[in-house]
């Protein structure tokens, strides 16, 4: 006899009770590896910077491959946050009010600051 | 609590410290942090783009005493999360449980992290001079 109570095509499914899979753990480790090399790119182009006047980092953040590669790791380092943030209160705020608020907000905040980013990059880099 | 009569885990105080408990706490201390870090990233971006007084403002907050040390503090920051989460995507693939090799892997995660920074602000203060 099955002794699995879900229904055949709930598991054939596979998303779970949550609805999602696990498209949340694997996208929260996509977006590590992803930031393998865009963090440490960045470093690497910030640290060669740490001295430089304006007209030399705006000059820098203009190059075109620059620019994607910053528009890149801004939408993915939010996303990655995201991801993070969200488990850390899933796990500790136990108030459901102040939960949902909290991933909201942080979800508010990651968007906002991404927008923010992005056109600063693309302010720059079109030359406006 | 309920008084339930059944056993209880044991609580935080109660265990010795281990390095994998350091790292792992470590690890979501760091990223949350993190986080924050890339409002920062943010604000230097916006502040190219709003043009060459209001970077003055940003890197005179960045390069104070002050900002200074939360530099030093986030880039260690970074590299312990880079660090130990390229240990998590290798442990992600089943390698690397075995109790002896996960206490090795915790201080190689730590240590990496030290080190990377020194060499990262060993370049950027001896740059400064130069």
């Amino acid at each position: 006899m099955n002794k699995d109570l879900r229904n055949p095509l709930a598991r054939a499914r596979g998303l779970g009770s949550a609805k999602e899979g696990v498209s949340h753990w694997m996208l929260q480790r996509v977006t590590a590896l992803g930031l393998i090399f865009l963090t440490l790119w960045f470093v690497v182009t910030v640290v060669s910077l740490a001295h430089a006047d304006f007209d030399t980092a705006r000059a820098t953040l203009a190059k075109p491959w620059n620019a994607v590669l910053l528009i890149a790791l801004i939408i993915t380092m939010f996303r990655h946050a995201v991801l993070g943030l969200q488990v850390v209160i899933e796990d500790y705020v136990h108030t459901r009010w102040l939960e949902v608020a909290s991933l909201v907000v942080i979800k508010f905040i990651a968007v906002l600051a991404t927008l923010t980013g992005v056109l600063a990059v693309l302010r720059v880099a079109l030359g406006s | 609590m309920a008084q339930t009569g059944r056993p209880l885990s044991p609580h935080l105080q109660v265990y010795k410290w281990q390095v994998q408990m350091v790292s792992s706490i470590l690890h979501r201390v760091t990223g949350i942090l993190n986080a924050v870090g890339s409002l920062i990233i943010v604000w230097g971006l916006a502040s190219i783009a709003a043009g060459p007084e209001a970077f003055g403002t940003f890197t005179s907050v960045a390069g104070s005493p002050f900002g200074t040390v939360v530099m030093v503090g986030w880039t260690l920051n970074f590299f312990y999360h880079l660090c130990n989460g390229i240990r998590h995507l290798v442990q992600d693939t089943g390698a690397g449980y075995a109790i002896e090799s996960f206490v090795r892997s915790s201080w190689l995660s730590i240590v990496g992290a030290i080190v990377l920074t020194a060499l990262v602000w060993g370049y950027v203060l001896l740059g400064a001079q130069a």
